[in-house]
């Protein structure tokens, strides 16, 4: 039986005061006295009492905690609740409190042998039994963690502490899966999964019936059945999550698919034209995308999507989210270092409590969306300040959409040296006879179908086991290990991320290098016995990496990997065979050409077709005055403050942060992020970020073009030039096996295509997610689908030459002269002021004009390089209006400004302040400068629409009278009320 | 990754020399190994590991270093675990060190890894919020170490979620006696900027630093490694706004920089 150490704070302790007010607010009713926290370990291990009080040493802080062999109870409490993790779920204090005890006590922990960690509330108080249990349920989530309630009684009780250890008996048995079966059962295989000896279906392989033909006739020409393991192994190959269908079909007449011929087509075409000014260096062939950063480093960028894991499990969702991405960093060439992780966030309003349920028995209800986004936005800051990687830039948008399935976009810009000696470290290649080394973590069940769950929608069907929880301490001694040391040691050949798919596709993808490989599954490093060989190959367990170590090597890198506390494993070895062949107990259990798996996928033509939307503009009558409607806007949850964010994803860890998340005395959320990746040069990276979602079912096309120009005129603002800009698209759509969803995926792309060549701004990287519907029923038992609205995030990578000319949203000095640059016109349809007033969004919805936005942004960008801007912003969401508060309170400084003959064809007063028209920046200029900058701008719309005052008013003009008025001091609080709780 | 040292690297022993620990989740590492080297020193970083198993042996250093990070993910307390494995291993070199009157510096995690091993008095919990906050603060010295020569108040951003100094009133008032409260916050130039509370984790008095063994042993919350240049401070932009107006110059160095500028100097005279 385990031995139980309680620790227990001496001081007053914030983490239960805290909780305190969190369980109040929880349970107004009820009253709450007091709250404690304790911390338990459970050690599954025979200690000796000597061991014992070593172990209580290593676990307590004596100047503020006390320690208790046994359980601790407070003088007095109502009810314990008992928060532990279920078996296997990664528990990372549980594995920290195994390795400190193993150190102090000099006691090697056996298998088997370990430290389980739990939480236990003690509340003082009177509740009922109901508010106990929404106490519990707000403590824990049940597909990770277990619960248990104790009354007083537990005094008198003496409960075995028993730990949640992994038994399992799975078979090592090897399945031959008979595909000589009619279509019917073949759908249901493709759907359900591989039935296990007990006929019970193992779990979505989300292959259709096209795909599973093409199985059974490769098969039918080896004169066998395939086993389990090829045919777990071909489902995550061909998954929509790995290979992207959907963006690789034929399309319509487009034969070679969208993907082709609108993302790579464009970089392939601007990256002629830019010729020599060319500064792509790896492209949409590696884990990330990669551009010249100077003379002697590479910067890299990749955002994936992490929305399934994340609508079941926030925190663990959001969490391997965010260490995945930074191993894709890891996976780019040799290894290149984390530099800055962005975020991104669509959720649904966080005031919505309607209950929704994943099943027609009302049994597995979905989380609410106020604790999706706090799990979310918990996983992110535990995943990035633990790795000490900033995040210097993101973002949060709100709509009911989002409440099937929440958006959730992590991305790491990475840095690393173009040589090491005569060795190019941006490309990499797995020679024949290299071990296949996998270093990280152990293999568990967690993740098993990761991949194949999210290519489909959410329903009852979506399996708990693809839930997973990041290590970020493990990954990051590897990560360490490897770009800072094994690296330029020139240790290994090659190296990718185990992410979707786990082995299965990290193996496949670099075993393309050598053209083949064996491995041999029996020395995959285990979590716990009795896995099958099939989960073994296909498990998601985070933290882990493959690399191909030539044999020579082997030895320095694995000594290498011990004194940094990594465990590295040979699992196989990189082969010229032409196949993937995987023996288990020396047996051969999958043995795979590398040609079919990799593209015996056959293509399948789809077809688009026109949706007919119908969308009404509202009709409004103007007010005299907009200031209250300003300010209403100004708290919309997509516009307010969202410096809560800030404060918790730390952006100033490596030492280089140059613009911040929040800007000016008014600390004011901006729009592009900008910061210094290597201290020794004054190069400095500029991300931003664009979406425009509202517009989609308007006019996909319009939306793509609007997502592209608003996040490069981010960048632009703050200082980023076009000659040296990339951008990534993440498509996150809906049933994209609808026509008419895919007429909008194929109208989004053209206009990716059209945009991207016109700025000249190369894609470089992208990661798509087809299916964010949920599929599930409401409290009355009904069915519902929801659908996100088509959204397609462009994040931009940015690279300026002097940190110190990156310009900030701040207005600077009275007497500064307010320029708007570009044209205003009535494009209100799909804006934040319409969503605003009610439920009618129709009408135009802004359109992009590229050409002369290339000539203002161009002229822009050499205004801030001759110094001659004191302050920028991009007008985005809620328009004019909103962009010049948003720079009046950063300033913390008064605006006194007349819109009435700005350029464009906006006249009614509404359009002229909340029109969200794109291509336009409002700029301060010291009136010294105003000459030399209007100069620049003489072929393109600009208007001096007023000056910076000394007065606390905030005052626009569109006509004679007043638009709006009021004290920049009121504006701020109506800014910050939105979030002010968070 | 290394970054290119301010100073070519000669080996010659005339560099103060300056040893960065790392390893288990550490992450500030390279930060303040610049720091060193903006200031003239012959900085390493080097794995805890590697001192233990005596691949590197500390008493070739004038200066240790702890520097900011997550080691062990704050798992069962910030600091504590990777502190365990110093005194585990490195008590004895660690004391050797101390008696020879070099300089040593924790920062944010290193902090909490200087009071978990008992070299500083006090310890470091959860913030008031407990909430992980990451924002810039102003303090002004009122200790007396070769760390803080020169400097009245210093500005340097925090990121914590265990910043909170705790101390009993004993060791306060010990600590205060023999001059080893290193730095208080104080609402500065960044806190009045920026509209914040000067103390922000709630720090008993508002300390923000210690020190012990007359002064050479330096632990606080706040990163001068983030404060290198002027570039990192929240207001920079107006101040470079208005060094153009005025034609008064905008300095590159940072707050920060004469921390480290003051442990290499030490050295030297």
């Amino acid at each position: 039986m385990a031995i139980r150490i309680d620790v227990v704070p001496t001081i007053p302790d914030a983490r239960a005061d805290v909780k305190k007010k969190e369980f109040q607010n929880l349970v107004p009713s009820a009253s709450i006295q007091a709250v404690h926290v304790v911390d338990s370990y459970l050690i599954d291990a025979p200690l000796s009492k000597a061991s014992l009080l070593k172990a209580e040493v290593a676990l307590v802080n004596p100047t503020v905690e006390r320690s208790f062999i046994g359980r601790w109870l407070p003088e007095s409490f109502q009810v314990a609740i008992e928060i532990g993790f279920l078996p296997g779920v990664t528990d990372n204090v549980g594995n920290t409190a195994t390795e400190a005890i193993a150190d102090t006590t000099k006691r090697a922990f056996k298998s088997g042998e370990k430290v389980y960690s739990l939480q236990v509330f003690f509340i003082e108080g009177k509740l009922s039994s109901a508010q106990v249990e929404k106490i519990a349920s707000s403590l824990y989530n049940p597909l990770i963690q277990s619960v248990q309630i104790y009354d007083v009684s537990l005094k008198a009780k003496k409960i075995p502490a028993g730990v949640p250890k992994v038994e399992l008996n799975g078979s090592s048995r090897v399945l031959e899966v008979n595909m000589e079966v009619d279509d019917s059962e073949l759908i249901a295989i493709g759907a359900h999964g591989i039935k296990d000896e007990q006929g019970v279906p193992r779990g979505p392989l989300a292959l259709d019936l096209n795909a599973l033909h093409a199985i059974r006739n490769h098969f039918r020409r080896l004169r066998r059945n395939p086993t389990d393991v090829e045919l777990e192994a071909l489902a995550q190959t061909w998954s929509e999550h790995c290979k992207h269908t959907i963006f690789a079909n034929p399309l319509d007449s487009i034969s070679e698919g969208i993907y082709k011929k609108y993302i790579k087509g464009a970089t392939a075409r601007i990256r002629a034209k830019k010729g020599k000014k060319d500064f792509c260096v790896s492209v949409f062939k590696d884990n990330a995308g990669g551009i010249v950063f100077d003379e002697e480093y590479v910067v890299t960028h990749k955002v994936e999507t992490h929305n399934s894991p994340s609508a079941l499990d926030p925190f663990g969702g959001a969490i391997t989210g965010i260490v995945g991405v930074n191993r894709d960093t890891l996976g780019f060439g040799l290894g290149a270092k984390p530099v800055a992780n962005v975020y991104g966030f669509c959720f649904a309003f966080p005031e919505d409590t309607r209950k929704l349920y994943r099943d027609k028995n009302l049994t597995q209800e979905m989380l609410p969306p106020k604790r999706i986004a706090e799990g979310v936005i918990k996983g992110i800051n535990a995943g990035g300040n633990q790795s000490g990687i900033p995040t210097p830039n993101g973002f949060m948008i709100f709509d009911e959409s989002y409440r099937g399935k929440p958006l959730v976009f992590a991305g790491t810009v990475g840095l690393i040296p173009q040589k090491n000696g005569k060795r190019i470290l941006y490309e990499k290649k797995a020679r024949p006879g290299d071990y296949m080394v996998m270093v990280g973590g152990k293999v568990g069940l967690d993740g098993i179908h990761g991949a194949t769950f999210s290519s489909v929608s959410l329903d009852s069907g979506s399996p708990a086991t693809a839930v997973q929880i990041g290590d970020p301490i493990t990954q990051k001694k590897f990560s360490d290990a490897i770009c800072k040391e094994a690296r330029d040691l020139n240790l290994y050949n090659s190296i990718t991320d185990n992410g979707a798919g786990g082995l299965s596709s990290s193996v496949a993808e670099m075993a393309r290098e050598s053209n083949g490989c064996k491995v041999d599954l029996e020395k995959v490093p285990l979590k716990y016995p009795g896995l099958e060989p099939w989960q073994i190959w296909i498990s998601e367990s985070q933290e882990r990496m493959t690399l191909a170590v030539p044999k020579g090597k082997w030895k320095a890198f694995a000594t290498l990997m011990k004194r940094r506390g990594v465990e590295a494993t040979i699992i196989g070895e990189f082969t010229r065979s032409g196949s993937c062949v995987i023996t288990y107990k020396k047996k051969k259990v999958m043995d795979l050409k590398l040609a079919f798996l990799h593209d015996g996928l056959p293509k399948v033509q789809m077809h688009t077709k026109k949706p007919e939307f119908v969308f009404e503009e509202p009709k409004l009558t103007e007010p005299q005055d907009f200031s209250e409607a300003l300010l209403r806007m100004l708290s919309r949850h997509n516009i307010a403050s969202h410096e809560f964010l800030a404060r918790q994803f730390d952006h100033e860890v490596q030492g280089g942060s140059v613009i911040k998340p929040v800007q000016g005395a008014g600390r004011v959320t901006g729009d592009a992020g900008v910061f210094r990746p290597l201290l020794s040069s004054k190069k400095a990276v500029v991300l931003s970020n664009g979406l425009t979602p509202y517009y989609a079912n308007l006019d996909p096309y319009k939306m793509a073009a609007a997502s592209i120009d608003t996040a490069i005129r981010n960048a632009i603002v703050a200082g980023a030039t076009l000659d040296h800009l990339a951008i990534l698209d993440n498509f996150c759509w809906t049933s994209s096996d609808e026509p008419e969803r895919l007429w909008q995926l194929k109208e989004s792309a053209r206009a990716c295509y059209d945009y991207a060549t016109l700025y000249g701004t190369p894609f470089i990287s992208g990661k798509d997610s087809m299916f964010n519907d949920f599929k599930g029923y409401d409290e009355d038992g009904d069915f519902l689908k929801i659908s996100i609205l088509p959204t397609l995030l462009i994040s931009t990578l940015g690279v300026i030459k002097d940190a110190e000319k990156a310009i900030s949203i701040d207005v600077k000095s009275p007497g500064d002269i307010v320029y708007v640059l570009g044209e205003t016109h009535d494009e209100l349809g799909g804006s934040e002021y319409y969503r605003m007033l009610g439920s009618k969004i129709g009408g135009e919805v802004p359109a992009v004009d590229g050409k002369k936005n290339l000539k203002l942004y161009r002229a822009f960008t050499k205004a801030g390089e001759l110094g001659l801007v004191a302050s920028a912003i991009s007008v985005g969401r809620g328009g004019l209006a909103v962009a010049l508060a948003r720079m009046s309170m950063a300033g913390k400084r008064g605006l006194d400004i007349n819109l009435s003959d700005i350029p464009g064809d906006a006249k009614r007063v509404d359009s002229i302040l909340f029109s969200e028209s794109q291509g336009r920046i409002v700029a301060t200029v010291a009136p010294e400068n105003a000459e030399k900058f209007e100069k620049l701008f003489a072929d393109v719309a600009i208007h001096n629409v007023g000056t910076v005052t000394n007065a606390q008013t905030l005052s626009i003009k569109c006509s004679n009278s007043h638009s709006a008025h009021f004290s920049f001091e009121r504006a701020i609080q109506a800014y910050r009320s939105t979030f002010k709780k968070w | 990754m290394k970054n290119p040292p301010s100073k070519p690297k000669a080996k010659s022993q005339k560099l103060v020399r300056v040893l960065v620990f790392s390893g288990y989740g550490l992450n500030c590492e390279e930060e303040a190994r610049y720091g060193f080297e903006l200031a003239g020193a012959d900085a390493e970083i080097v794995h805890i590991n590697d001192i233990i198993d005596g691949k590197v042996k500390l008493e070739k250093y004038q200066i240790l270093a702890f520097p900011g990070g997550f080691a062990y993910g704050d798992d069962t307390g910030s600091g504590k675990a990777y502190a365990n494995r110093v005194k585990n291993h490195l008590s004895k070199p660690l004391q050797k060190f101390i008696k020879e009157k070099k300089l040593i510096i924790g920062i944010c995690n290193g902090f909490q890894i200087l009071t978990q091993i008992g070299l500083l008095e006090g310890a470091l919990t959860f913030n008031e919020s407990n909430r992980y906050s990451d924002r810039w603060t102003d303090m002004e010295v009122v200790g007396a170490s070769p760390w803080l020569r020169g400097i009245k108040n210093i500005s340097a951003p925090i990121g914590h979620g265990e910043g909170r100094y705790i101390a009993d009133q004993k060791t306060l008032a010990n600590l205060k006696a023999k001059n080893e409260v290193a730095l208080r916050y104080v609402k500065g130039d960044t806190a009045t900027y920026q509209d914040l509370p000067a103390n922000p984790n709630g720090a008993t008095e508002n300390i923000a630093g210690v020190l012990s063994h007359e002064g050479r042993v330096f632990g606080l919350m706040p990163h001068p490694d983030r404060a290198l240049f002027t570039t990192t401070l929240p207001n920079w932009p107006i101040l470079k706004e208005e060094a153009k107006r005025t034609g008064a110059s905008f300095p590159e160095h940072g707050p920060g920089f004469q921390i480290f500028k003051n442990g290499v100097d030490y050295f030297k005279n």
